[in-house]
């Protein structure tokens, strides 16, 4: 029998200090945690820039700590700050050594970097032993070249060779989340289909309650064909619906879950109360893959933005709104051309109120009493998207309907000065994966004794 | 009726950069067979509402949810300069209001 704690379902998001101690009272195996995600957007794995502050990771990774060299067992965090790049590893490391010097803890650490190495992906690329997946944008040298960052998504045999040389901690980059909580049970043993099953439920922490209303720690419990999940919060429960549920979560299929090993299919998979709260699940099978690979994600500088916020409550104006706005983009064109010649720059109208969330999707005409507009200027400086939205900014605040005679301020801009500098933005620009040659060849572990 | 009527949870989200997907958790078993046996979620209105070729929909049945889940290729990739939606967290709305029997 193996016992898991997930401690949150993203390190820095927090969890009950209440249920961790409930958790530790029923002795789990290791305490694992995700700290990554592509869900922010490509700024975190091409700035190195991390989701949360290092006081949250802080808070959450020592109430970790402490719990899990008091009962002495494995921590394993994966997907450093947000993207894993070695920044973030590096980053998320100096907080584990803060907190073993601040609380006089001491213990074996390992670490998985996970960034990629731009020539090694070349060969490889060269080799045919990178393809797309589902959707991917066009790959070739170029992309390599021009990206900020490259990771890789470990799968489980870097944190099981860490665990093997005895280490106590392990701090991730990249990795799939599923691998932090599959790692351990898998190296004992377990059978994988029960293991990688279990780690999509948990991964997410307490996401798999039925009414989750904060984020927290979660439980499982394996034997070999089956698992049970129990919330260690009073306050929560576990439905069959509401475990099965989870397995949509941001996942394309309910059914598949694709790692470098190989992929679990949970088509068979039944999921039964033991009690209100508890939910028993088994029937899932797991196939090994007969190629070995592992997920890239990449980031490249898509350029430097400013932006304005402002509204339009005149009705006037919002009656006739589409041929105003048209005519507005037209004249910003046409100054930024009289001031800047033949410039390269992307302006984009984003109109709040009409169409922000959905853009040309967008179903619905009406609108409402007023419209709020994000004006936004990529250019390849800061300086440059700057100076173009200063003129956009003046052009557009006294942009005239045919109604009014005499000069018009035609929009309400919140702040003084009306852009705001948004720095770099930066886009995925791969969504493909690499055939290794050992499933260790791309990541490096170290090993340190902190204290 | 419509769709929110008879559904417990109705949520877009990427299911990665490159992909954005709908789940529909309907309130029960019985409302769940007779949406998913009258294929009110089809590949046809989502090709025509987010714009796509009506084989790049994939609807899959989820019997041990009661929910049927929708994956579309991202109408932009997440958190490129031409995104609106990072998460893909706000896609969902012409679905909430879909007629249903």
């Amino acid at each position: 029998m193996i016992r898991v704690l997930s401690a949150t379902g993203m390190l820095g998001s927090g969890f009950r200090e209440e249920t961790l101690k409930r958790a530790m009272a029923l002795r789990p195996d290791f305490i694992g945690a995700d700290s990554g995600s592509t869900d922010p957007g490509p700024y975190y794995l091409g700035s190195g820039d991390a989701q949360f502050s290092d006081s949250t990771y802080k808070r959450d990774l020592r109430l970790m700590l402490r719990a899990a060299r008091a009962a002495k067992i494995p921590v394993l965090v994966g997907s450093a700050c947000t993207a894993g790049i070695d920044a973030q590893l590096a980053r998320l490391v100096g907080i584990a050594r803060d907190i073993a010097r601040e609380d006089k803890l001491q213990f074996k650490l390992a670490t998985i970097a996970s960034e990629q190495d731009k020539g090694y992906l070349k060969r490889k690329l060269k080799e045919g032993r990178i393809t797309p997946l589902a959707n991917a944008p066009r790959f070739d040298e170029d992309v390599i070249e021009r990206s900020a960052h490259i990771v890789g998504l470990c799968g489980i045999e870097p944190y099981i060779e860490a665990l093997e040389h005895g280490a106590e901690v392990i701090i991730a980059g990249r990795s799939s989340d599923t691998s932090i909580f599959a790692a351990l049970p898998v190296m004992r043993g377990c059978n994988p289909a029960t293991a990688w099953h279990m780690a999509k439920i948990m991964e997410c922490g307490a996401a798999c309650v039925v009414q989750r209303k904060y984020p927290d720690c979660m439980v499982a419990t394996l034997a070999d064909d089956h698992f049970v999940v129990e919330p260690p919060n009073p306050e929560y429960r576990c439905d069959p619906v509401s475990v099965a549920s989870h397995n949509l979560y941001e996942n394309s299929t309910p059914y598949e879950l694709i790692e470098p090993s190989g992929v679990l299919s949970t088509v068979d998979a039944r999921y039964e109360a033991l009690s209100d709260r508890a939910v028993r699940v088994s029937g899932s099978s797991f196939r090994k893959s007969e190629r070995y690979t592992i997920k890239l994600e990449g980031a490249e500088l898509a350029g430097y933005q400013s932006i304005i916020v402002g509204s339009v409550r005149d009705p006037v104006i919002l009656r006739q709104f589409d041929s105003w706005l048209a005519g507005l983009e037209t004249a910003v064109k046409d100054r930024i051309r009289a001031v800047f010649g033949d410039v390269e720059y992307k302006f984009h109208t984003r109109v709040f109120g009409k169409n922000a969330a959905m853009g040309p999707l967008e179903p619905e005409t009406a609108i409402g009493h007023e419209l709020g507009l994000l004006f936004q200027v990529t250019a390849q400086t800061q300086e440059l998207a700057t100076a173009l939205m200063k003129s956009v900014g003046h052009m557009a605040v006294h942009y005239p309907v045919p109604e009014w005679s005499g000069l018009i301020t035609s929009i309400a801009y919140p702040y003084s000065p009306a852009e705001i500098a948004r720095g770099a933005s930066y886009r995925f620009n791969m969504n493909h994966v690499v055939e290794p040659a050992s499933p260790l060849e791309m990541f490096r572990i170290d090993y340190e004794s902190v204290r | 009726m419509k769709l929110w009527q008879v559904a417990k949870l109705i949520r877009s989200k990427n299911a990665g950069p490159f992909e954005l997907t709908f789940d529909v958790i309907l309130k029960d078993r019985a409302t769940y067979e007779k949406m998913r046996d009258a294929k009110v979620i089809n590949a046809e209105w989502f090709a025509r509402t987010y714009r796509l070729k009506p084989e790049v929909v994939a609807i899959i049945n989820y019997d041990a949810a009661n929910a049927i889940k929708v994956t579309i290729p991202r109408p932009t990739i997440s958190g490129d300069i031409d995104d609106n939606d990072v998460f893909g967290g706000q896609q969902y709305g012409p679905l909430v209001d879909l007629e249903v029997p």
